[in-house]
């Protein structure tokens, strides 16, 4: 299960980064959303896979001898989705408002902040 | 010990945008809450900084949970004079913001957000838990997002694709390197942190998370390779938007860098080369970029760059002098960077252009002004009795020290530049007799405003001028502050035990 996550997350990674790298803004914002699955997955793996074993102290015992499923990462991935959730409704709307006033999707002709007048 | 002081500022920033939020119907109030908010802000900046010099670290716990556990606030010097600075620079982007930002800004929220991205300013600056520094970044940049394209003007919106694709992605990747972390350590307090990442054997992890890292802040702080979003998208917003985030945005990104490589990770050789080396080609890479551009505000972008390489390099030397020349670097920096965007706002409404050779005969036109502005500028150069002459003699110390006379060279250069570039502002802009001299239709020019306008457009300068020249002259002062905090950043052992004190006590071991 690990080794699958682990190579999910990387596909995650490598197609958000390619996604990316072209020229459409639409293609820009879904490689924006698959990169931060891919970390949100990432979290998730990093705190290890198991199955069935919730972090509860049983009442007779003073600490978790087993492993268990860890749940700080689970926080963590809670928060980031949120976070990324709202980033996400940002990018979207101001790319369109960026195509509508660009009136273009291509980001290669988004070049005027960039010339030296 | 909890105190609920560390958390104070930012949550006094947090009422002041919900408080504004409520009058959302009365955008008339807004620049008034906003002013008398940002006193009370200073007040209480100057209060939790008053009391972390008496006490040394103050440190709270989140609902009181002891410290690896729970999330903990920390100030220390660095944290509280940082908030000072943003609370001082706070207040004066707020009585600019007046006349500068159009009613119908306002009218969308301009206040509410620029409080909120004070809020994530202050508690970046008191995060003690790496995560909870995640958050406070995220919270700075999307209100960061929402202030650089409010006014959807098409340059903005241009400048604002640019921003946000590269600053999401590094949060995405401050994201992975923080997931990559708790994996080799299994905690996220970064005090916690720098005893455990010390005994990680797997050293080669520890070098690619750092690295992670270093793109992660790097990008944010636009150090040498990853600076192109900050030159395409920080003229574009209004002269205020762009102070705040000159003066503080990418400032708060080196202090996050300084935290992990002096706190988190242990001292490596191969990355105080590194950090050196980006240092030096950034601030060649920024200066030069600065020599020709046109447009005032792009040319104060290149400068942001050029002397956020001065405090990189302050890192990667890493001894306490240069600890020192960075903090006292930082103090100068965000006061000046601020004025300095402020003042190209203020030449942008006396001659309705952003194009230096388009402006012309302001010195002829406006003397005193005029001598009002060279103070922030000649600060910015380090000019001898100014403030940016202070922190340059401790960095050059500290790269004599350890013979790294490139980085020696880079300073005198990079100041050179700055130099050459102000000078040239100075002559165009001021002396120059120049200017096109047909006014802009419907354009409210700086001579035509009423006086109140004019008071609240030089009043900030004033202020941030006022406050450059005690930095300058009372260096002393600055100096012995800059000096504590490099000894805290340099003995991080005294951080550790402030913040896991608790766990201390009860485990028995330090």
């Amino acid at each position: 299960m690990e080794v699958l996550l682990a190579i999910m997350v990387g596909i995650l990674y490598a197609s958000g980064i390619f996604l990316m790298l072209r020229r459409s803004m639409v293609k820009l914002i879904i490689g924006l959303i698959l990169l931060g699955n891919g970390a949100n997955l990432l979290i998730f793996l990093v705190g290890g896979v198991v199955k069935g074993k919730p972090p509860i102290i049983p009442g007779d015992l003073k600490t978790i001898a087993d492993a268990y499923a860890d749940p700080v990462p689970q926080a963590l991935i809670l928060t980031a989705i949120v976070i990324s959730f709202g980033l996400q409704a940002f990018a979207i709307v101001l790319l369109k408002r960026a195509w509508a006033v660009v009136q273009t999707d291509d980001l290669d002709d988004m070049n005027t902040t960039d010339q030296n007048t | 010990m909890s105190h609920i002081l560390v958390i104070i500022p930012l949550l006094w920033q947090m009422v002041l945008s919900i408080t504004l939020i409520f009058c959302w119907r009365r955008p008339e109030w807004h620049h008034k809450i906003s002013i008398f908010g940002s006193i009370i802000a200073v007040l209480l900046a100057a209060s939790l900084m008053g009391q972390v010099l008496i006490q040394g670290y103050v440190t709270m716990n989140a609902g009181n949970w002891p410290a690896p556990f729970g999330i903990s606030m920390v100030a220390d010097t660095f944290s509280a004079t940082l908030i000072l600075l943003t609370s001082l620079a706070g207040l004066c982007v707020s009585i600019f913001s007046i006349r500068s930002i159009l009613d119908n800004r306002i009218s969308f929220g301009y206040f509410p957000v620029l409080h909120f991205l004070l809020m994530g300013l202050c508690g970046a600056f008191v995060a003690g838990d790496i995560f909870n520094l995640y958050v406070w970044f995220e919270i700075m940049i999307i209100s960061s997002f929402v202030l650089l394209s409010l006014g959807g003007q098409k340059q903005q919106l241009e400048g604002a694709v640019k921003y946000f694709t590269l600053n999401m992605l590094a949060s995405i990747i401050f994201l992975t390197a923080i997931a990559i972390l708790y994996g080799l350590t299994g905690t996220l307090n970064m005090a916690d942190l720098a005893g455990k990442m010390a005994a990680v054997e797997n050293k080669t992890m520890v070098r690619i998370t750092a690295t992670i890292f270093l793109v992660g802040f790097g990008i944010k702080s636009a150090i040498f390779p990853l600076y192109f979003w900050l030159p395409a998208s920080y003229h574009t917003p209004p002269a205020p938007v762009s102070a705040i985030f000159g003066g503080l945005l990418t400032k708060v990104a080196v202090y996050a860098m300084v935290r992990v490589f002096t706190l988190v990770f242990p001292p490596d050789p191969y990355f105080d080369n590194l950090l050196i080396s980006l240092g030096i080609i950034t601030i060649v890479s920024g200066g030069l970029g600065a020599v020709i551009q046109g447009n005032i505000q792009r040319m104060f972008a290149y400068l942001i760059i050029c002397h956020i390489g001065f405090m990189v390099l302050g890192l990667g030397v890493g001894s306490k002098v240069a600890l020192t020349g960075l903090a006292f670097y930082m103090i100068h920096d965000i006061i000046v960077k601020t004025n300095l965007f402020l003042v190209g706002g203020l030449i942008y409404q006396m001659k309705g252009h952003w194009e230096k050779k388009r402006v012309g005969g302001l010195f002829a036109d406006y003397p005193w002004l005029s001598l009002l502005m060279i103070i922030p500028l000649f600060s910015l150069i380090g000019i001898p009795p100014l403030s940016g002459f202070w922190p340059k003699i401790s960095l050059i110390r500290a790269g004599i020290d350890i013979r790294q006379y490139w980085a020696v060279g880079a300073i005198l250069l990079g100041s050179f530049l700055t130099l050459y570039v102000i000078a040239k502002l100075w002559a165009d802009a001021f002396w120059h007799s120049g200017g096109d001299g047909i006014p802009r239709q419907g354009f409210l020019y700086f001579a035509q405003m009423r006086l109140s306008d004019k008071v609240s457009m030089v009043v900030p300068i004033a202020i941030l001028a006022m406050i450059s020249l005690y930095i300058g002259f009372g260096a002393e002062h600055i100096q012995w502050l800059a000096t504590r905090i490099a000894k805290e950043l340099s003995e991080p052992e005294n951080y550790i035990k402030a913040v896991l004190k608790p766990v201390m006590v009860k485990g028995g071991t330090p």
